[in-house]
């Protein structure tokens, strides 16, 4: 595990997972599940815009939307993930990175820890399989991100 | 001892009906002494978003297997997980869960190990019973405790270990995984390193049948009458000879092994638990590649 900083709102829900016992962890991922917010109809009614992500056991898709910046590090992104609600284990992580990756800019999403997936106490809990599709996730944003940018 | 089997007409040509329940049936006996009713899932939350009233939770990952060694727990650690959960050794057990019954399957392995006699499978799993509007509760019960024998582990009848497959090369193989997995053409991710296995590929000689073609679009099995035109028709398997299937971690294949032996009534089938994820790192074992069972190496 290494120490690299997260941002803020990042930092704050991976203190809110380890503040718990593994059962109530369990629940706040269910909670951030619940939370996870619909597309926004310019995406609902245009599934082929978003990115499958094959690393989760269940049909994930995101897309993510990079603003205008002079330098482009410094642009605003935006992420919109959906998963099915027969999956609320992929849909607490799709939350999570919903809720604290928001109101990020390019290079700040790029800083994020690769191992954020393991900082959140989850490791014994949930299977690997699941963690890894979390990975998954963070890395294709990451990609998206980039790719945007440097366009 | 035990409830009465399901006489639904649909199962009455499977070689052992009695170990599959109707949604119907269970709906029936709900709350019946001797009925014990548990959700496995591959989703460690789903149970707590809702699950048919009465039915209590165990999770594949975390109350079946050994946390250290890879292996299943032992004969104590089943027997506690299950005294806690209220469960008595000649409780009718019916087991059920997401993904065509696919972990709830290989619950129902695990507990065939440990030699818990009468086990059913719900058939359809938790998307039949939500489909038919059956009710659901988020109320956990809290079962009182039971004293659940600690029974020996029995790994000889059902399970097949690494070197069980290597002297069996040339016998029945069923490898279960997908077409691709099947052929070892690589997935390869952007930004995302494989994981899992050093080779792609398959054991020699074993015959492709992807675990969910035993299933309909509803979730629940496939007629006898189907099911023998794959495995027997289709891909020559002989029911008096022995089988080892095996998938990646031996998930899936414990949905198959259930198939060919309960619901067609192979004499002999194990699960090779150690699946890809062991044979796929082995060092110095056989692999055949693309989509045909391949050659077998001469012993």
């Amino acid at each position: 595990m290494t120490d690299a900083e997260l941002p803020g709102a990042f930092a704050a829900i991976v203190d809110d997972f380890q503040a718990l016992t593994e059962p109530d962890r369990l629940q706040l991922l269910l909670e951030f599940a619940e939370g996870l917010p619909d597309l926004p109809e310019r995406y609902a009614d245009h599934p082929e815009l978003l990115e499958p992500v094959p690393e989760c056991q269940s049909p994930v898709f995101l897309v993510v939307e990079v603003g205008e910046a002079a330098d482009g590090a410094d642009a605003p992104v935006e992420v919109f993930l959906s998963a099915p609600r027969e999956s609320p284990t992929t849909r607490g992580f799709a939350g999570i990175l919903t809720e604290g990756l928001a109101g990020l800019t390019a290079s700040q999403v790029l800083a994020v820890p690769d191992d954020v997936p393991h900082r959140l106490g989850l490791d014994r809990a949930v299977s690997p399989l699941r963690l890894r599709g979390m990975a998954g996730m963070l890395g294709r944003i990451k990609r998206q991100v980039r790719e945007r940018v440097a366009a | 001892m035990g409830l009465p089997a399901d006489t639904d007409p649909s199962f009455a040509d499977y070689a052992h009906p009695e170990r599959l329940v109707s949604t119907t049936w269970l709906a029936e006996h709900l709350g019946q002494p001797g009925l014990a009713v548990v959700e496995s899932n591959e989703d460690v939350l789903l149970y707590s978003t809702g699950h048919i009233p009465g039915a209590v939770h165990l999770d594949w990952h975390t109350d079946l297997n050994d946390p250290v060694t890879r292996d299943y727990v032992d004969g104590a650690g089943f027997a506690a997980a299950l005294s806690q959960r209220g469960i008595s050794r000649d409780d009718t057990v019916v087991i059920y869960g997401d993904k065509n019954n696919w972990w709830a399957a290989y619950a129902l392995w695990v507990f065939t190990l440990f030699g818990h006699e009468d086990v059913r499978l719900l058939d359809g799993g938790r998307a039949a019973w939500i489909a038919e509007g059956r009710e659901l509760t988020t109320e956990v019960p809290t079962p009182q405790p039971t004293e659940y024998p600690v029974v020996e582990r029995d790994d000889a009848s059902i399970r097949a270990f690494k070197e069980d497959v290597l002297a069996f090369l040339g016998g029945q193989l069923v490898d279960v995984r997908s077409a691709p997995e099947y052929s070892g053409e690589r997935t390869t991710m952007p930004d995302y390193p494989e994981e899992g296995a050093l080779r792609g590929g398959h054991i020699p000689g074993a015959q492709s049948v992807p675990w969910a073609r035993a299933a309909q679009e509803d979730g629940r099995f496939r007629s006898r009458a189907e099911l023998e035109s794959i495995y027997l028709q289709e891909k020559g398997l002989d029911p008096s000879q022995p089988v080892i299937a095996y998938c990646r971690i031996g998930e899936r294949s414990s949905h198959t092994w259930f198939v060919l032996r309960h619901l067609l009534g192979f004499d002999d089938v194990k699960n090779y638990d150690g699946s890809w994820t062991e044979w796929g790192n082995a060092v110095r074992v056989p692999i055949a590649t693309g989509d045909q069972p391949g050659e077998v190496p001469q012993r």
